[in-house]
């Protein structure tokens, strides 16, 4: 019997040619996704017929190290099924406007010659701004021309810049780093004109505020080829092979190679498979359980014996050996400031004394090393790095990491437990320092924590007995009622992991993402595992370190793309924005929220009753950015100083502080709802600004649109107010117009009032880079934009013509307006404010750019603005590039540019044309660092100088390179070692962050240029976070969630998680039909059997969830995986796709994720003006956190009702 | 000794992420079309579960497969005389409801809605009878569903477990699941081919690659019915069967095929093997626990001087012999053992092999806390899933099968934890290798293939020498010059 048929006769197998038919094509062209995943995964797009066929991974990325597994195939099941989109009814082919706006307009227009007064006398009227306001979300979309539409939007944005100024013109589009001249078109757009760019990163609660706390720096991650060389790997809050799906390989290859895998995760994720040890620690608690950890760690490999490697780290790359002053208080002492040159008669002289930092040395003299901040802002340069010497003489230090032995007397300090809330005392040893005000007790941070974690040395205080001690902290026996996890896990866990560092020197890593950075208390949850690395010598080596990876998406040529994206060719400072305050405080969902009683200190600065108190206070003291900035026009106030007598800038400035402190003039901030201080005219684009990143969407329906909404919370925030001013009516629909480019319907485009359709990722030409690998790659044109769509930067560019040319009538001459913007990291500001002093409270006095934000007086030129727009301008030649504080000169590199590429002519000059997309790439990547030798080379020279140590060696043998377009739309590119990175990728070395710090001993951009156990800013030691600790997750009560909301015998309280999902990445590929086919057809609810089983739901049942923000209609899904007491809700479903109306509201059309959401702010991490605590756009500030989230759920009754 | 050349494949699953990005990538090309929407030619599983098309593992009441019959090999549908007064009825086909009915949107709604009270959504519509619908079915419906006790609790296979064992799976301690991605198995007695009334199945013969000629086909749909795997689809257009091509047109010129092409996790290996097609029926035939020896025996050592001869001899090339002897897939199953067909006691000599995954090591609860078994790694006695589980999908129920490679996979991270960390004793070490009869080379070849080898090395092609299969229908040259290499509608004389 044999089935083989030699079919001799050809004619027989003829008909094979119908599959191979299928399957040939004309083209193949190199692409990737603009989607907000990190994988930056490189794609080939094939074209047959003039269409996209599909797509398959591009397998051709250059080899790194030999020992490494390669980086092919990448690209997960959501990015193959892109081209589905492409042709599909939901694209977007032509421009609309819903027509009940279209009708106003074209009436309007009728009657008014100017377009600009035919959108006042639309938005002026009440009754007319109310009929399309209502609409939104509605349906009733009409075609429209290209022409009329820009006509709409330049006329609402030069109405609104002259009403009310150019800063209440705000943009949104998230992670450039996918797309990143797509990103640059609209910001470039945006800040020419003097409109606002919204930050996402914090916005997404994916920045991890723990990373700029610890190291200056808002993420820096390993390339995921790097676990490869880890050998213990810890994943938490992070699913690798849900959101990681083309790196996980890595893992999975980690594993044959020896390494471990320990999965922490509250339900048996898909990861968990993959896992040696899969250990389900309550959701939101993993903080405990870190703290336990390195309680051992603590005691067994740095009390009980001590690891060479483990503690020559701490002394030179930590902050553990440097000194804090201890203050007395009423029941003892607590720890306060580092102690500072300024305090010592010996070095008090020294140049930015209040900003260094001290040492005992070992014969118990207190010390002042170099590389402090205070080196890093001092005209002597040079002394800004991690050598151990004194800065003053030059002389070596030998710190001491403990005073334990040399002691003069031990001090009792009480140490808050959160978790039982109630305090611990525990001594430290302590020795006396004489400065220049007295003698002051001091300890070493290093003793603070071995106290702050319980560790007995046989002092007195409340310390633990043994490791089965449940009732103190930080032991495993008392971690487990937060984890549920048991204390003998929790000390093998901690045994193996330091016992792995010390044989690997710090192989070990913890990958973490959203999963537990999304609680309120997410830098406490990451500082806990930080520490864990730091005690065990893992960052800053290849294999170990905190990776991080949600959100941020790295853009590497950052110093040269900001120049571009944020026109600084032209113009500075822009106007940056963090989205967590903007939302908080304009979507008016500060009018919801009580303040914390949990939250908040008894006393000092930041004893107040509201967020919104704090939010105001920290834009005063130019803590934070805030747009609108003031309650005036910017382009008036400069009048208003004219006519006042003001001549020159100072001088303007100068009136206008005496303004603000007479309070004649006010910051916005302080009356959010005043129709003055509203944002008006939003445009979106490459994101989902309405719905995935609208935490706390209902309010934002509300609020900012004015049409219907499905929240019922009461407003509470009066009476809790002080400086801030609350309006009795909040006002709906602040937004005049909101404009969304998009390539498919999704709830954005469905929720504005106008939709211009945007070329998709195969039909346009673009950059890309990402954390996960270390190349660069394009998005490539496989076929045209289609139908009527156009690129970002064309559809910018259209845009910037028209606003030119209606200019001519507005705005005929250049002009000037003012500008706020906050004191930012990595400039002299981040040594302004050593102690926190408010200006509005008499306690100093107003001074910009010191107490309170910078101002500037900033020329705009609208009529020339597509002139600009077009030609890469000469601020460029003239200031050079700049990122993370290191400046690199490039004026001959633009002549040579120049000289290189098609001009474009106007005034009179010409410049490098930037009007194909191509030719913006081209300019990135010339005056990048990571694509250009030559200014790695600089910038690595001009590193040198503020180090003092040679560095330029790192990129000497790169010099000559020079990526451009073409090449790395022939294979993908590896970035090469830059200064304005951290890792060194020279001869095939996996990227790893710090390596140059720890390899180089350049210091972190931290108050003692060390990585940071101990925060000594204020705010920190009011809220009792200066130390690493655990906060367990806001309850249901403190929530405020359930108000109004009512359960019965037949629902279930439970909290309620959004990670990401398995069939989308965010709501993109959410509407995909394959992936809608792979899952359930909608995104469900997933329960656990026994809770479901309690109110009689069964797999695939609809159920509806809900609380006071609003509420959600699917179905169920039903599993054991999934933890009692807790539900998934896969972030995030558009709203738009097969989810039906809910009983529970009105039979209103159900929403999404964020619809049970409100955003919540954490006010320590406002905190600025002080070292590694400044603002940076993106980098810095509270994160929009929504994971602290209750739902009542229940079946729905009946069936589901749809129209 | 009748040596014969089929491509075949490994699939790693302790490196399987659960993706189907592989089932995406295959409907892409294949299956998007008018009456093949709801085939998935490649789909992705979660165990335990019930599977696609549901339950299609429970022979008793598909009869897929072979079965033996007082020592003879026959179809378990019955043979060829019931076929035929069966042939206008089929009890053993999956209807829809077992695959799904498959669906849309109505997208356009989103656009076009006129102006309402609410927002718009799009409503789920049938691609079957384009009315709107509520969907209760999918082709993954138990995705990541290893703790459901509709969809877990129901596995064939859990029937080789004990009613404790099947509950533990519901408690946090021992719920698990892992992925199998299933593609047509290109078998060497393929039920499918027996089954066919018409002769329309055909396993060729230069890559043993088994299809259903389009031309040919019938639409009886034994074929159906008689894959135990459930792995041929009927087309409701156009009336005939339809199953996975193993991308016969990209291997053809020279790329893996797609699912293996896009597959994130590096799962996947290919590879020409070189067997004995005169010993199938008897290998097929014989006892269940020595169906895995038995299949491997059949295979035959590309560098043993006989074997080469005589497929010289039967016409195979030496290109193709090269190729077989490079080919990873030799190396997992015949070499190292480590893959092991799915469900051998279907009988149907399947030539797609799984290595089994480890799994994370079980917990206990200790006055409600959460404790792990002390393992460092996962381990063959502390893991998740009892052995019998595993053996009933890969071994025909012989643990010693599964165990042996289990064994393998742990010495393979003992030994290499011990050489890269150093924190295992040299004994324990030893004591792996032992329990595993490997050795230090084996396992280096091992972690080589399996975490460092690059695509050509997991993907070894052999050349399809298409110039010698076109020139049977005429000269090559003209094809190139006059055909331009396609398949050309040619404008005929109107006149």
């Amino acid at each position: 019997m044999s089935w083989i048929k030699d079919i001799i006769n050809p004619q027989v197998r003829q008909w094979e040619e119908f599959y191979r038919n299928r399957w040939q094509h004309d083209k193949v062209v190199r692409s990737t996704h603009g989607v907000n995943c990190t994988g930056g995964c490189s794609w080939m797009i094939y074209v047959k017929n003039g269409i996209v066929t599909w797509e398959m991974q591009a397998l051709d990325y250059p080899k790194l190290e030999s020992s490494l597994p390669l980086y092919e195939p990448r690209g997960c099941q959501r990015g193959i099924v892109y081209s589905w989109y492409i042709y599909s009814p939901i694209r977007i082919k032509y421009p609309y406007v819903r027509g009940v706006l279209l009708d106003l307009w074209q009436e309007a227009r009728n009657r008014y010659h100017d377009p600009v007064a035919a959108w006042a006398s639309i938005v002026e009227n009440e009754e007319r701004r109310q009929t399309y306001q209502s609409a939104r979300g509605k349906g009733g979309f009409r075609r429209a021309g290209w022409q009329e539409c820009m006509e709409i939007v330049a006329a609402s944005l030069l109405y609104t810049t002259k009403k009310y100024g150019p800063d209440r013109i705000v943009g949104f589009s998230p992670i450039p780093a996918m797309s990143m001249l797509s990103y640059a078109a609209g910001s470039r757009f945006l800040e020419l004109l003097g409109g606002v760019m919204l930050s996402f990163y914090d916005l997404y609660a994916d920045f991890p505020p723990a990373s700029p706390e610890t190291w200056g720096e808002k993420t820096d991650v390993a390339e995921s080829a790097d676990w490869f060389n880890s050998k213990y790997i810890v994943t938490e809050g992070s699913n690798l092979s849900m959101t990681r799906t083309p790196d996980v390989h890595f893992v999975a290859e980690a594993r044959s190679h020896g390494a471990k895998l320990v999965v922490l995760s509250p339900d048996f994720s898909q990861v968990s498979k993959f896992a040696d040890w899969w250990i389900p620690v309550n959701a939101g608690m993993d903080a405990a359980l870190w703290m336990a950890v390195n309680h051992v760690i603590l005691k067994e490999f740095h009390t009980d014996r001590q690891i060479p490697y483990f503690s020559d780290y701490l002394k030179r790359y930590s902050d553990a050996p440097f000194l804090v002053e201890l203050e007395k208080t009423d029941d003892g002492y607590r720890p306060g400031r580092l102690l500072r040159a300024s305090r010592l008669a010996r070095y008090d002289a020294v140049e930015n004394a209040e900003w260094k930092v001290m040492v005992f040395d070992q014969s118990g003299a207190p010390r002042m090393p170099q590389g402090s901040i205070g080196f890093r802002w001092q005209d002597k340069k040079g002394q800004w790095n991690l050598e151990m010497k004194d800065g003053l003489d030059g002389s070596a230090i030998g710190p001491q990491l403990s005073l334990l032995g040399g002691h003069e007397s031990t001090l009792p300090i009480r140490f808050l437990d959160f978790g039982t809330d109630r305090t611990v005392g525990r001594s430290v040893p302590v020795r006396l320092v004489e400065t220049v005000s007295g003698p002051v007790p001091v300890t070493t941070v290093f003793d603070l924590l071995l106290a702050q974690f319980g560790v007995p040395r046989g002092l007195p205080g409340e310390y633990p007995a043994s490791y089965e001690d449940e009732t103190v902290p930080y032991t495993p026996a008392w971690q487990e009622k937060f984890t549920g996890v048991g204390r003998n896990t929790v000390v093998q866990l901690a045994r193996e992991f330091a016992t792995t560092a010390e044989k690997t020197r710090g192989k070990c890593t913890i990958i973490v993402g959203s999963g537990i950075n999304h609680w309120y208390h997410s830098n406490l949850n990451y500082r806990s595992g930080i520490t864990t690395l730091i005690l065990c010598g893992c960052v800053g080596v290849n294999g170990g370190g905190l990776n991080h990876y949600t959100g941020q998406e790295k853009l590497a040529p950052a110093a040269s793309w900001s120049t571009l994206a944020m026109a600084l060719d032209w113009t500075a400072p822009p106007r940056l924005m963090n989205g967590p305050s903007f939302h908080y405080v304009h979507s008016d969902q500060w009018r919801y929220e009580k303040g914390f009683p949990d939250y908040r200190p008894p006393d000092g600065p930041f004893a107040r009753d509201h967020v919104m108190e704090l939010q105001a206070a920290a834009v005063r003291m130019g803590w934070l950015p805030f747009y609108p900035q003031f309650n005036r026009n910017p382009i008036n106030l400069i009048s208003e100083a004219e006519q006042a007598g003001a001549k020159s800038d100072d001088e303007i400035k100068r009136w206008l502080v005496d303004q603000l402190r007479t309070g004649r003039v006010r910051f916005a901030v302080e009356d959010p709802d005043s129709s003055e201080n509203w944002p008006r005219v939003w445009i979106i684009w490459r994101g989902n600004a309405i719905h995935a990143s609208a935490k706390g969407h209902e309010y934002f329906l509300r609020h900012y649109l004015g049409t219907h909404d499905n929240a019922i919370a009461p407003e509470v925030a009066n009476g809790s107010l002080e400086d801030v001013v609350w309006r009795d009516v909040a006002p709906q629909g602040k937004m005049d117009l909101v404009v969304d480019l998009n390539f498919r319907m999704d709830t954005s485009a469905l929720y504005s009032d106008i939709v211009l359709p945007s070329a998709s990722w195969y039909e346009k030409d673009d950059l890309n880079t990402t954390d996960l690998h270390s190349y660069i790659h394009p998005l490539g044109a496989a076929v045209p934009p289609c139908w009527e769509s156009k690129t970002d930067w064309d559809i910018f560019r259209t845009l910037a013509e028209k606003v030119s040319e209606m200019a001519k009538v507005h705005f005929p001459h250049p002009f000037r307006e003012l500008v706020a913007t906050p004191l930012l990291h990595d400039t002299r500001d981040e040594i302004a404010q050593p102690e926190v002093r408010d200006w509005t409270r008499g306690e100093c006095e107003p001074v910009p750019g010191v107490t309170m934000p910078h101002l500037h007086v900033v020329e705009r030129d609208y009529v020339n603005l597509f002139h600009r727009f077009n030609s890469l301008g000469p601020r460029l030649k003239e200031e050079g590039v700049e990122d993370r504080g290191i400046h690199i000169p490039v004026s001959d590199l633009y002549d040579e540019f120049a000289k290189s590429v098609s001009s474009y002519e106007w005034g009179g000059n010409k410049y490098p044309s930037l009007v194909d997309p191509v030719a913006a790439a081209n300019a990135v990547l010339y005056f990048a660092p990571e694509t250009n030798g030559e200014v790695a080379y600089r910038g690595f020279r001009a590193r040198e100088k503020e180090v003092g140590l040679p560095l330029a060696d790192l990129a000497e043998g790169s010099r000559d390179v020079r990526y451009d377009f073409l090449s790395i739309t022939q294979q993908p590119k590896r970035l090469l070692t830059s200064p304005c990175w951290s890792g060194v990728t020279n001869n095939g070395r996996a990227y790893s962050p710090y390596i140059q710090n720890v390899e180089r001993l350049i210091p972190w951009r931290t108050l003692t240029g060390r990585q940071h156990f101990y925060l000594d800013h204020e705010a920190y030691s009011a809220f009792g976070e200066s130390l690493p600790t655990f906060k367990p997750r806001i309850s249901l009560e403190a929530s405020g969630n359930l108000v109004r909301s009512t359960s019965t015998n037949k629902s279930l309280t439970l909290a309620c998680i959004t990670p990401h999902g398995k069939w989308h990445m965010h709501t993109t590929y959410y509407d995909d039909l394959r992936m809608l086919t792979l899952s359930r057809g909608i995104e469900p609810f997933w329960l656990n059997d026994r809770d479901a089983g309690e109110i009689g739901i069964f797999d695939n049942d609809w159920i509806e969830a809900y609380n006071d923000n609003g509420v959600i209609v699917t179905r169920a899904v039903v599993s054991a995986r999934i933890p009692r007491g807790l539900c998934i809700f896969y972030h995030a479903p558009e709203r738009t796709i097969a989810f039906p109306k809910s009983p529970t509201r009105g039979n209103k059309r159900g929403g999404g994720t964020n619809s049970v959401t409100r955003l919540r702010l954490k006010p320590v991490l406002m905190a600025g003006a002080y070292a590694q605590h400044s603002y940076r756009f993106n980098d810095y500030g509270p994160a929009a956190s929504d994971r602290d989230t209750y739902v009542i759920v229940h079946k729905l009754e009946g069936k589901p009702q749809w129209d | 000794m009748n040596v014969r050349a089929q491509v075949s494949m490994v699939f790693h699953l302790d490196k399987c992420i659960g993706c189907h990005t592989c089932s995406l990538a295959c409907k892409n090309l294949w299956t998007d079309r008018a009456g093949t929407e709801y085939m998935w030619w490649n789909n992705v599983e979660t165990k335990p579960g019930t599977g696609y098309p549901t339950l299609y593992e429970d022979q008793e009441e598909y009869c897929g497969g072979w079965e033996l019959k007082e020592g003879k090999l026959s179809l378990k549908l019955g043979s060829r005389p019931t076929e035929l007064i069966n042939i206008s009825f089929n009890p053993r086909l999956p209807s829809l409801d077992d695959y799904y009915e498959p669906w849309t949107y109505r997208y356009n709604d989103l656009i076009n809605a006129p102006l309402g009270d609410d927002q718009p959504v799009a409503r789920p519509v049938s691609m079957i009878t384009g009315k709107e619908m509520d969907i209760e079915a999918g082709p993954n419906w138990d995705d990541d569903l290893g703790g459901s006790s509709i969809y877990a609790a129901n596995d064939p296979n859990l029937k080789a477990l004990t009613e404790e064992q099947r509950q533990q799976f519901f408690a946090l301690q021992h719920l698990v699941y892992f992925y199998l991605p299933r593609i047509c198995n290109h078998c060497l007695n393929p039920s499918c081919v027996a089954a066919c009334p018409t002769g329309a199945i055909y396993k060729r013969g230069e890559d043993g690659i088994v299809l259903v000629s389009q031309d040919k086909c019938q639409g009886w749909r034994m074929c159906v019915s008689g894959c135990p795997y459930k792995k041929v689809y009927f087309n409701w257009s156009t009336g005939k069967a339809e199953k996975c091509i193993l991308c016969y047109p990209r291997l053809e010129t020279g790329q893996a095929p797609a699912c293996f092409h896009s597959c994130p996790g590096r799962i996947r290996y290919l590879g020409v093997l070189l067997y004995d097609a005169g010993r199938i029926e008897k290998a097929a035939s014989r006892p269940d626990k020595e169906l895995v020896e038995a299949q491997r025996e059949i295979i035959l050592d590309p560098f043993d001087r006989e074997v080469i001869q005589a497929a010289k001899h039967n016409g195979i090339d030496d290109k193709v012999i090269e190729s077989a002897q490079k080919s990873p897939v030799h190396k997992y199953v015949k070499d190292w053992r480590l893959a092991l067909p799915y469900h051998p006691e279907w009988r149907t000599l399947p030539m797609l092999f799984y290595v089994p995954p480890l799994l994370p090591v079980t917990a206990s609860l200790n006055s409600g806390n959460y404790e792990l078994a002390a393992d460092f790694f996962s381990s063959l006695e502390s893991a998740r899933l009892p052995i019998q589980y595993m053996a009933r999908l890969f071994s025909a129920g012989d643990e010693e099968k599964v165990i042996a490679v289990y064994r393998k996979l742990m010495a393979l991270r003992i030994y290499k934890r011990a050489e890269t960390v150093g924190d295992v004793a040299q004994e324990k070490v030893e004591e792996a290798l032992q329990g595993a009869q490997t050795t230090p080379q084996e396992l280096e070849d091992i972690y080589y293939l399996s975490a460092i080898a690059p695509v050509e090395e997991r993907y070894v092609i052999p050349p399809m020498l298409r110039e010698v299969a076109i020139e049977m229908t005429g000269d090559t040259h003209a094809f190139q010059e006059e055909r331009g290499a396609g398949f050309v509608q040619l404008p005929t004389r109107g006149w």
